[in-house]
């Protein structure tokens, strides 16, 4: 099993080679190497500060947009050309196909997150850009996850897509959505306290990505391990979450 | 396609998703949410970076770089009383709103209607000051804000010599069709208040002789005032707030 497991996580990573994923990902590394320089040309001050932030802040979601973007559409197509279908007829458990995937999704992860650091490392101090690293590992893995339960789920691009990028932006902006609803500038009603007691729930199911892979550590050098306990920790639980839901989903799905 | 039963999912599958979700519930309930702290105003991006973010659209940064200094005393989860703001750094950000965009009257009615709200004497003094040193770019079009600045420099403020020095500028400045005479007949009342009722005779006396004012009203009205200053009735000037309202 575990070795189907990692020809299953091999020939995904292979694919996104194939599909000109690293040519896309060098391009998208240079435009924003290209922004960074120019911002530190126009820049009276703290020109290097704004030109990490701006990779860093440029980076992070292009990273999180390409991977999630490329696990849909790959997976799309193989079930459209029912690969799944022919990868299934084998003497092979379903649980098997969705680990595997994950691997190699994770794997692909590893190497956006590589490129995006190494690139980084250039203009921010090494021990905070290997903890913004891994902490962009945590997230894209997340991400990576959330694709595959999307795609799983929804069989079809738009609405996978849709709905990732929606939960990466809820998922950041949570925190601010909470604070402002918990400190109302006017009067508080019923309807308002509900909406609250809502909101309250909704962010108890997602994971806190404002306090991942944060551009002050770079810039401020204000990073400590300390962080990365707790990053860590929510990936992996999240990561098990989104993993059984999609483990529950092929499990149900009729072929 | 129809799904196959729940049964099918091995237990140890929904086992483990029972789990992950009781622990990521747990994970929530046991992190608190961070204290909402308050961030200090940045000083306003300088002009390239304006120019770059905006794509040249210089009027709508103007617009958006006010939209967002106005909405910057509520941040989530807090609420920023104007005292704590720094003064000089806001003046900074109406300078660049009203250098993006010449005939934009927000950073004004900002200054003089929003920031004067803070309970402080030389807070308030600096954005009376602001408005008044952009008075003179466009008098015609920016006569009433420093009008509002000298009624916030009377009645607010107390400070007649203030208000007087941006009801002059006025009554010098601004003559465009526009303006309209209660305006121009600003510092004939302050100085009456201060009690310079000489001054007060000798300039509404010129505005009687000029010819400028055409309502029969407001002659008369100004006509009776002179003569009840002549002869040592009146002491007191009405409020320019009520002028305003005439």
């Amino acid at each position: 099993m575990s070795r189907a497991i990692f020809t299953i996580a091999y020939f995904t990573f292979l694919e996104a080679a194939r599909a000109r994923l690293v040519r896309l990902l060098l391009l998208v590394v240079l435009t924003a190497f290209a922004g960074g320089l120019f911002l530190n040309e126009i820049a009276i001050a703290d020109s290097q500060r704004i030109q990490t932030a701006f990779l860093a802040a440029s980076l992070r979601p292009a990273s999180v947009f390409m991977l999630s973007l490329f696990i849909i559409s790959s997976l799309a197509r193989e079930f459209n050309e029912k690969g799944l279908e022919l990868i299934l007829s084998l003497d092979l458990p379903r649980t098997s196909y969705v680990i595997g995937k994950q691997l190699g999704f994770m794997g692909i992860a590893l190497l956006l997150t590589s490129a995006v650091s190494l690139l980084l490392a250039a203009y921010a101090p090494a021990g905070q850009v290997l903890l913004w690293g891994l902490s962009l590992l945590g997230e894209l893995w997340i991400m990576a996850a959330l694709s595959l339960f999307c795609l799983l789920t929804f069989s079809q691009i738009v609405p996978a897509m849709s709905l990732v990028l929606g939960f990466y932006l809820l998922s950041r902006s949570m925190t601010a959505i909470q604070m402002i609803g918990h400190a109302p500038i006017n009067e508080t009603g019923t309807v308002q306290l509900y909406m609250v007691h809502a909101l309250d729930a909704i962010a108890l199911l997602l994971p806190r990505l404002d306090a991942f892979t944060q551009t002050a550590w770079l810039v401020n050098n204000s990073g400590s391990w300390a962080q990365l306990g707790p990053i860590a920790l929510q990936t992996l639980i999240y990561l098990a979450l989104l993993l059984a839901g999609a483990l529950f989903d092929i499990s149900r799905r009729n072929l | 396609m129809t799904e196959r039963p729940l049964s099918a999912v091995p237990i140890p599958i929904l086992a483990l998703l029972t789990l992950a979700l009781v622990l990521q519930i747990y994970w929530g309930l046991r992190t608190p949410l961070p204290q909402a702290k308050a961030q200090a105003l940045p000083p306003p991006p300088n002009h390239e970076v304006i120019a770059v973010a905006s794509f040249g659209e210089s009027i709508v940064a103007s617009q958006s770089m006010a939209l967002y200094l106005q909405a910057f005393d509520n941040q989530p989860g807090i609420s920023i009383p104007f005292q704590n703001l720094d003064y000089a750094t806001v003046i900074q950000w109406l300078d660049r709103m009203l250098e993006l965009d010449s005939r934009a009257q927000y950073p004004l009615l900002m200054a003089t209607h929003l920031y004067t709200q803070v309970p402080d004497p030389a807070r308030q003094k600096q954005m009376l000051e602001f408005t008044y040193r952009h008075f003179f770019a466009a008098p015609d079009l920016r006569w009433q804000w420093l009008a509002h600045a000298a009624i916030v420099a009377k009645h607010r403020l107390h400070d007649l010599p203030l208000a007087l020095k941006y009801s002059r500028a006025i009554a010098r400045h601004a003559n465009g069709p526009g303006v309209p005479h209660w305006a121009q007949q600003m510092p004939i009342f302050i100085l009456q208040e201060m009690g310079e009722t000489e001054s007060a005779k000798i300039l509404l006396g010129g505005l009687l002789a000029n010819n400028t004012l055409d309502d029969p009203h407001e002659i008369r009205f100004l006509t009776e005032r002179l003569k009840e200053m002549e002869t040592g009735i009146v002491e007191k000037s009405p409020p320019l707030s009520k002028m305003q309202q005439d």
